[in-house]
């Protein structure tokens, strides 16, 4: 893994996103906790909806467009709807730099 | 033959060290014992004790000078070790050298001072040791204020501790709520009110800029330029290893001393350290737990005894009286887990178990933490929890038998347990009119009057309704929220307004909701109702709201945006049209539309350019149309006696006065007017949720219409004379419906369900009633009368992406 620095937990808002943009497109960094942060694909599976513009609950969001809701963990979406969106290694370190692993955001597929 | 130990400091941890070695051999040492405070081991964890007046320093002490004169050991307390000579073997003491055969290094931590000014000030204090403690208790005089920085463990039992002795207590905490390490949110939430009861102020997201005073400290200044007045300061922000010495000595340090699972440093075998100084595998220690761990493996290794040191979790609890909470393991982090929350808000009790995979991982706990120990031990011992999950919130109490079912919990509960706290029912008193006929939750309030009065006992009604019941129990038809909360809209409002529940957390805790904060249907909804309700104290949260109101504009397919200035009252000039056209030249806006609502709609912007196109519209006067909002969109008019040969009032003025006094409110669903100049009504004001039509007598207020997926004609609220009375009744009915109806119910749903005449009574036959809804309105137009674009415009770079890494080179 190469753990990349992209920012600080508090550019985040509590139960908030910000985007990351990347070559193959952009991935959305949720603040769940006053210290957690998931990262995953930006775009829904239902209709391409820009899923960091969603409101955040739990470790979920739901879509901005149609409510469609994934778990932020798993990727999965919940309920009745099927889908998934990709998930990637991120973690805190104590100062509360938000790290991400660049090979993984390298490694995915251009979607 | 007998070695030399040398020990630096007299804590918690060398204590037990000290212990274990007397125990297992007590001739294997000739044992110096330095400190840098003038005396022995003590209990610090029981210093808050002492220092609310519940306790003295004789009853912390842990070992009495017997204690070091039955063991021989060398106290050279008072004195501070200046150096370790690792080459010669010499600890060099502030009155004398000592040499060892063995060292072992207990400095524990120091705490951590923010550098802002005025820190050296006097009266400024950290809380560490008995002499800390002993001049706040010297600071405190009743009536005096003081100021604790930082809502942490250490912080909180401070502040406990001096308002116990009568000071004007107020907590600044940098985060947004309390003791943010081992509590989430809701538990926070509670800690907070428990603590605010005893008369402590508690500010959260509060970030001290400087420390005021003379001679000695007068007051705390924050970053929002609050100022506090002060005359004791409690600095409580954290602790840092105390590893001076060993740097000094060039043992490896990282942020503790690094030692090894035999708590050997790194560099020297000869050289022990144990407690808060250390380091080890990555991890530095707070609480006592671990060092008694580490103190018998330092005990065995002096002793040539294999043992190897394990991290383990840890368990916090406060001490202060009254707020019990408990918090252990893992809360945060990690993909794969799942919560089970509790919530008892009669009782002010919080519980949330945190599971990945079939173990626990993680406990919060507030307000009963009896169970605490036994999730503890769950969550240490990774103990299989599948079997019991359904009933594992419930505590060991309800585990293990057949009844592996929810509602167990309410059947064992015993005759006298109090179900309703309002009206004091027990259990037994609903059984009784349940088996004597009461089958619905109605039949239950009427006879016993449970849940008839705050109603948040209603779900534990509902629940004995169907254990003695069976099948026979129809569930309420009712709709609820949301799956998070048994509760409906109306009765959330309700509640909100009775029990005075200002913030979401209030709300989540008191009315018991399922999940730790909320979903995507209840947090808008909870929103709203709470800037309602409580305009000023309640602070409307953005991440509760869906994006278009979070953006203030309209996310489209393809996730740009759309962005329409307010037209007021469908009239602009050649200026606001010239900085339109600028605007959508300049951020390539792919579609100009005129829109149905007398107003120009740019579509098609990109997200991180609207803070952009804002400042340039705003520089041309132009606010938010608001078209994207649960609140005042349009007020329609036509061109009235200004022009219209028919006109009879001033239909453009009415219609722009009054998109002056709504503009920006927030409502339950959107809300459009209109005011047409005569009943040809070319404003089609007979279809608007208020639209008024101007006649020769006055104006004719009607409200209620639709023309959206139902259509429907208004209905007539009042025919009144003047322009003021037209106005004041259309705020006034606004505000009435503000204030009661259903989170996205638009006004003719609400009006259906609550009648014209209600509205009527409210609005029209009762004066007084009206202007103090009028009245009421306007204290929160004091708050939300604002352009939101304008507010926004400066905060461009929370617009942009976080990071840009399409520049990074190429893998
Ligand atoms: C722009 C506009 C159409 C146009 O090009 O003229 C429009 C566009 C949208 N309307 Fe509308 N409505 C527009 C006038 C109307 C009107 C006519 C009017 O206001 O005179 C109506 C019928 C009156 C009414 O409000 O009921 C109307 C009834 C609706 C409804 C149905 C509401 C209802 O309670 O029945 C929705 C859905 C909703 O709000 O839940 C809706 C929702 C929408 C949304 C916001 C859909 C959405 O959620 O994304 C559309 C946004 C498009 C976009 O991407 O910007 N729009 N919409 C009009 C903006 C007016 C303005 O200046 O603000
Ligand atoms: C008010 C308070 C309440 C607490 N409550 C709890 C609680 O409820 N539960 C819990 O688990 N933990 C609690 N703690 C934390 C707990 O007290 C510490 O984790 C523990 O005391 C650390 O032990 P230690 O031996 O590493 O350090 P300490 O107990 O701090 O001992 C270190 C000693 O070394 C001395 N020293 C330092 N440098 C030198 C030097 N150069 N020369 C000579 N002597 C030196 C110091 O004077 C000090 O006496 C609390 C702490 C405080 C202050
Ligand atoms: S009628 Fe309104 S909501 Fe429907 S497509 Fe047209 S603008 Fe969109
Ligand atoms: S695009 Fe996400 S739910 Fe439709």
């Amino acid at each position: 893994m190469s753990w990349l620095d992209i920012g600080h937990i508090d550019d985040i808002p509590l139960r908030g996103a910000r985007l990351v943009r990347t070559r193959l497109g952009c991935v959305g960094l949720f603040r769940t906790a006053e210290a957690e942060v998931f990262a995953t694909s930006n775009a829904c599976p239902h209709k391409g909806g820009p899923l960091s513009e969603g409101i955040v609950h739990g470790r979920k969001v739901t879509c901005p467009l149609h409510n469609w809701v994934f778990s932020l963990e798993t990727g999965e979406a919940m309920g009745a709807d099927e889908g998934r969106i990709a998930t990637y290694p991120v973690r805190l370190d104590v100062a509360g730099r938000i790290l991400i692993d660049a090979d993984a955001l390298g490694k995915r597929s251009a979607a | 033959m007998t070695q030399k130990l040398v020990i630096i400091g007299a804590g918690m941890a060398s204590g037990r060290v000290i212990e274990h070695l007397a125990a297992l051999d007590p001739a294997a040492y000739d044992i110096t014992l330095f400190n840098a405070e003038p005396r022995g081991n003590y209990n610090r964890i029981m210093l808050s004790p002492v220092l609310s007046g519940e306790k003295t320093y004789d009853d912390i002490v842990t070992h009495d000078d017997a204690f070091y004169a039955e063991h021989a050991i060398t106290c050279r307390f008072g004195e501070t070790v200046t150096r370790i000579d690792r080459t010669r073997k010499i600890v060099h003491g502030a009155k004398g050298d000592v040499p060892y055969d063995k060292l072992l290094i207990a400095t524990g931590s120091a705490p951590f001072i923010i550098p802002v000014d005025g820190r050296d000030l006097e009266g400024v204090i950290t809380y560490r040791d008995l002499d800390d403690t002993n001049a706040m208790i010297a600071a405190a005089r009743p009536g005096r204020k003081a100021v604790v920085i930082g809502g942490g463990l250490l912080g909180l039992e401070a502040a406990a501790g001096l308002a116990e002795r009568g000071m004007d207590v107020t907590v600044v905490h940098l985060m947004g709520h309390l003791m943010e390490r081992q509590l989430d949110e809701a538990a926070g939430y509670l800690l907070r009110r428990d603590l605010e009861k005893r008369g402590i102020t508690v500010l959260t997201g509060a970030s001290t800029t400087a420390i005021l005073g003379a001679n000695r400290v007068e007051g705390v200044l924050l970053a929002d330029d609050t100022a506090l007045e002060a005359d004791l300061v409690v600095m409580a922000v954290g602790i840092r290893p105390e590893t001076r010495l060993a740097n000094d000595a060039g043992l490896e340090v990282v942020r503790g001393i690094a030692v090894n699972a035999q708590m050997q440093s790194l560099s020297d075998p000869d050289v022990f350290a144990v407690g808060e100084c250390v380091e080890f595998d990555g991890h530095l220690f707070g609480l006592v737990a671990p060092l008694y761990d580490q103190a018998k493996v330092v005990a065995h290794g002096l002793l040539d005894r294999p043992d190897a040191f394990t991290v383990r979790d840890t368990a916090t609890k406060l001490k202060v009286t009254g707020c019990d909470l408990f918090s252990a393991g893992d809360f945060a982090d990690g993909p794969g887990r799942e919560d089970i929350v509790f919530r008892d808000p009669a009782r002010g009790v919080y519980k949330r178990l945190v599971i990945e995979g079939d173990r626990l991982v993680g406990a919060v706990m507030y307000g009963d933490t009896a169970d605490g120990n036994w999730f503890f031990g769950l969550i240490r011992d990774g103990t299989e929890i599948d079997e019991m999950r359904e009933t594992l919130i419930f505590g060991p109490a309800f585990q293990g038998g057949a009844s592996a079912d929810p509602l167990s919990a309410v059947a064992a509960l015993p005759p006298e347990a109090e179900i309703c706290g309002c009206n004091g029912v027990c259990k037994s008193t609903i059984v009784q009119a349940i088996d004597g006929g009461a089958a619905d939750l109605g039949a239950v309030r009427a006879a016993t009057k449970a849940s008839a009065s705050c109603g948040t006992c209603t779900g534990l009604v509902e629940q004995l309704l169907q254990v003695t019941l069976g099948d026979d129990y129809a569930a309420p038809a009712a709709q609820p929220v949301c799956g998070c909360t048994g509760l409906t809209h109306e009765d959330v409002r309700r509640l909100i307004k009775a029990q005075e529940l200002k913030s979401q957390p209030a709300v989540w805790q008191e009315l018991g909701w399922s999940t730790p904060n909320g979903c995507h249907v209840c947090r808008p909804a909870i929103n709203f109702y709470l800037l309602a309700d409580w305009p000023v104290e309640y602070r409307d949260d953005p991440q509760s709201r869906f994006v278009n109101e979070r953006k203030h504009a309209n996310i489209q397919k393809d996730g740009t945006f759309s962005v329409v200035p307010r037209m007021w009252g469908g009239i602009t000039n050649a200026a606001e049209l010239r900085a339109i056209a600028d605007a959508a030249e300049k951020y390539d806006v792919p579609t100009v539309k005129v829109t149905g609502g007398q107003r120009i709609d740019l579509l098609g912007v990109k997200g991180e350019d609207l803070p952009h196109i804002w400042a340039d519209l705003n520089r041309a006067g132009l606010v938010s149309g608001h078209a994207y909002s649960k609140g005042l969109r349009t007020v329609k008019t036509c061109v009235g006696t200004d022009h219209c040969r028919f006109g009879t009032q001033d239909s453009t003025g009415l219609g722009i006065k009054l998109e002056q006094i709504l503009w920006g409110s927030w409502t339950p669903h959107k809300v459009k007017l209109a005011v047409s100049g005569c009943p040809r009504n070319c404003a089609e004001a007979t279809c608007k949720d208020v639209g008024i039509v101007c006649v020769d007598s006055g104006y004719q207020v009607g409200v209620a219409g639709a023309a959206g997926m139902d259509l429907k004609e208004t209905e007539r609220l009042a025919d009144v004379a003047t322009e003021a009375e037209a106005i004041e009744m259309t705020v006034a009915f606004i505000q009435l419906y503000r204030e009661n109806a259903k989170y996205l119910d638009r006004p003719y749903k609400w009006v259906a369900k609550v009648g014209l005449d209600w509205v009527k009574n409210h609005v029209v036959a009762d004066a007084d009633n009206r202007r103090a809804l009028v009245a009421r309105f306007e204290v929160s137009q004091t708050v939300y009368r604002k352009d939101p674009w304008a507010e926004h415009a400066a905060d461009a770079p929370r617009f942009a992406p976080l990071a840009d890494l399409t520049l990074e080179a190429a893998e």
